[in-house]
């Protein structure tokens, strides 16, 4: 694993954290859980009204 | 030497066709960028577009082979299906490619100009869908998704164009270049739900990726089947003798200008480091396509993957590696070859990503889409109680990439924006100045009429008395503003710009 040693950040520089846990504590982040909680709350009517169909009728060729 | 990393993107967009019972999505993108070029005539073509013009396939050759080995049989079925194709003022192509609207930005001088056309591109993409409803008969639309994939294991692309230097062996980009595009996906993946190979939801809930689960081979010419991670296709659109295109085909469409600005400028960062042979670590992943799709599907950014060499590395710590390489790069080089001032900024953007994933990756929901997209599905999911196979959560990543404003997700979560409104709205109809694509844009602007083709390097006028004129471009850095502005300006005619560009 020498390569690994090699490449790898000191300890301090990391985190555990994950996206799943990563508790935002700052005002900045404060504000944008609060934003996010306004969308959630608006985002009903920007949907799509019948998620099952449009789904499932979203079907595209393949590309490139 | 590293030379100047003159870039762009084609972007495949997805396409739907409401209101008709069997659409077709070649009848449908045609009607949309129809519409759009009509758009353009009715209000004054010769100074928004050209319409009349179209694409020269002479000399094209997409079956050319970086390997130096020709395989017809490996040819991608391009030409028959081109139905619509038009080059427009500001540079760009505009056309239809398999059953999907795309559009190639002009050449660009750096990753800020690059990502500005990107996002005119998207206001080209919008103003088309609004063109195209007011033909449409009551009740039918067509509505535009700047993704990757339809979530039913069909995928289309987003491709980067990088100019390199012919000299550097082919054998050493793909060495060298492919666990960067392994690895970028961290900051510059856009975001899907699910899988599309066959795992269930509990098993791949969410990825960062919207492209990965589509790559099978490491190197290869195909781009529709069996894509690989390097594509091969050697079609310089330039001097051969001087330059290779390097054609990637493995990035994801991004919302973020940031990440577009990111995943473009880390790229011709790499690109560069590898032309003056800074990259000192032998970086070769023990199994390519295997590391692609685990960094893809690990959230938690930790896992170690197998280096060809012995040892193993998380995705995290390459890039960091690299971005280390490059501050040392830029620090002996300067940053003449990706922009003086756009080099610093790359790199500062490209630290704020990696310190932000190795401390806290919330705090990128405003930058890196999987981040922002992540954020709002598991959000959403979390208030209505919702499985992660449920198809509201599906619905929410699709419509993330709606370019319609009112219906845009990625419109609404609040995504740092870097370019600037103005510089977006010219960017529909005027040239980059500083690469060849404003020879290209400024003479359509000008002498559309007396225009037969163009294609990446070359024009072809018709002046009336002699046989038609080919105007060859093969250096994508002549044909600037700086160049040409004053002859094409001064010129009455197409005759005349050309008899002065003979002298």
């Amino acid at each position: 694993m020498a390569e690994r040693e090699q490449i790898k950040r000191t300890p301090t520089e990391r985190s555990e954290e994950t996206v799943d846990e990563a508790p935002p504590s700052s005002d900045a982040g404060e504000k944008l859980k609060a934003e996010l909680d306004d969308l959630l709350d608006e985002i009903d009517e920007v949907l799509e009204t019948n998620a099952e169909d449009f789904v499932r009728s979203f079907v595209q060729k393949g590309g490139q | 030497m590293a030379i100047r990393k003159i870039c762009g993107i084609e972007t495949e967009y997805g396409i739907v066709h409401r209101g008709v019972d069997d659409p077709n999505p070649i009848t449908a993108s045609s009607i949309l960028i129809n519409s759009y070029l009509s758009d353009l005539s009715r209000s004054g073509g010769a100074v928004h577009g050209a319409p009349g013009v179209g694409w020269d396939f002479e000399f094209e050759t997409p079956g050319a082979d970086a390997r130096g080995v020709a395989n017809p049989s490996a040819m991608p079925p391009e030409v028959e299906t081109h139905m619509v194709n038009a080059v427009l003022t500001n540079g760009a192509r505009y056309y239809v490619d398999h059953a999907h609207p795309e559009l190639s930005t002009p050449e660009c001088g750096d990753a800020f100009s690059v990502t500005t056309f990107d996002r005119s591109a998207e206001l080209i993409l919008e103003r088309s869908m609004r063109a195209a409803d007011s033909l449409l008969p009551d009740g039918q639309s067509i509505v535009v998704y700047k993704n990757n994939s339809d979530g039913k294991g069909n995928s289309y692309g987003c491709h980067e164009n990088y100019l390199i230097d012919r000299d550097l062996p082919f054998g050493r980009i793909v060495a060298e270049i492919t666990p960067h595009f392994i690895t970028r996906q961290i900051y510059c993946g856009a975001g899907k739900v699910g899988s599309e190979l066959g795992f269930p939801s509990d098993v791949i809930p969410f990825q960062i990726s919207q492209r990965a689960d589509f790559f099978e081979e490491e190197v290869g010419l195909e781009t529709t089947l069996k894509r690989p991670i390097i594509n091969t296709r050697d079609e310089p659109h330039a001097d051969p003798q001087k330059y290779r295109r390097l054609h990637v085909i493995i990035g994801d469409a991004n919302m973020s200008e940031v990440a577009t600005f990111l995943k473009v400028g880390s790229t011709a960062l790499v690109l560069a480091m590898i032309e003056d042979d800074w990259i000192k670590r032998d970086l070769r992943f023990a199994a390519p396509i295997y590391a692609l799709r685990s960094v893809s599907t690990d959230l938690s950014l930790t896992v170690a993957l197998p280096l060809e060499t012995g040892g193993s590395v998380t995705a995290l710590e390459l890039q960091r590696y690299l971005f280390e390489r490059a501050v040392d790069w830029g620090e002996h080089h300067g940053f003449s070859v990706v922009g003086e001032n756009v080099g610093p900024e790359i790199l500062r953007r490209w630290d704020e990503a990696l310190a932000g994933l190795e401390n806290n990756p919330e705090s990128l929901a405003t930058t890196v889409d999987w981040i922002a997209k992540y954020r709002l599905i598991n959000a959403y999911r979390e208030r209505h109680g919702l499985e992660w196979g449920d198809a509201r959560l599906h619905a929410l990543d699709l419509q993330y990439h709606d370019l319609r404003p009112e219906k845009s997700l990625s419109r609404r979560v609040g995504l740092e924006t870097i370019c600037g409104n103005e510089e977006i709205l010219n960017g529909i109809s005027l040239p980059p100045e500083d690469t060849r694509a404003y020879f290209r844009g400024a003479c359509l602007a000008k002498f559309g009429d007396e225009i037969i083709s163009a294609n990446w390097d070359s024009m072809v006028f018709d002046i009336g008395t002699e046989p038609l004129r080919r105007v060859a471009m093969m250096e994508p850095s002549r044909g600037t503003a700086a160049h040409v502005a004053s002859v094409i300006e001064s010129s009455h005619s197409a005759a005349e710009l050309l008899a002065k560009l003979d002298a």
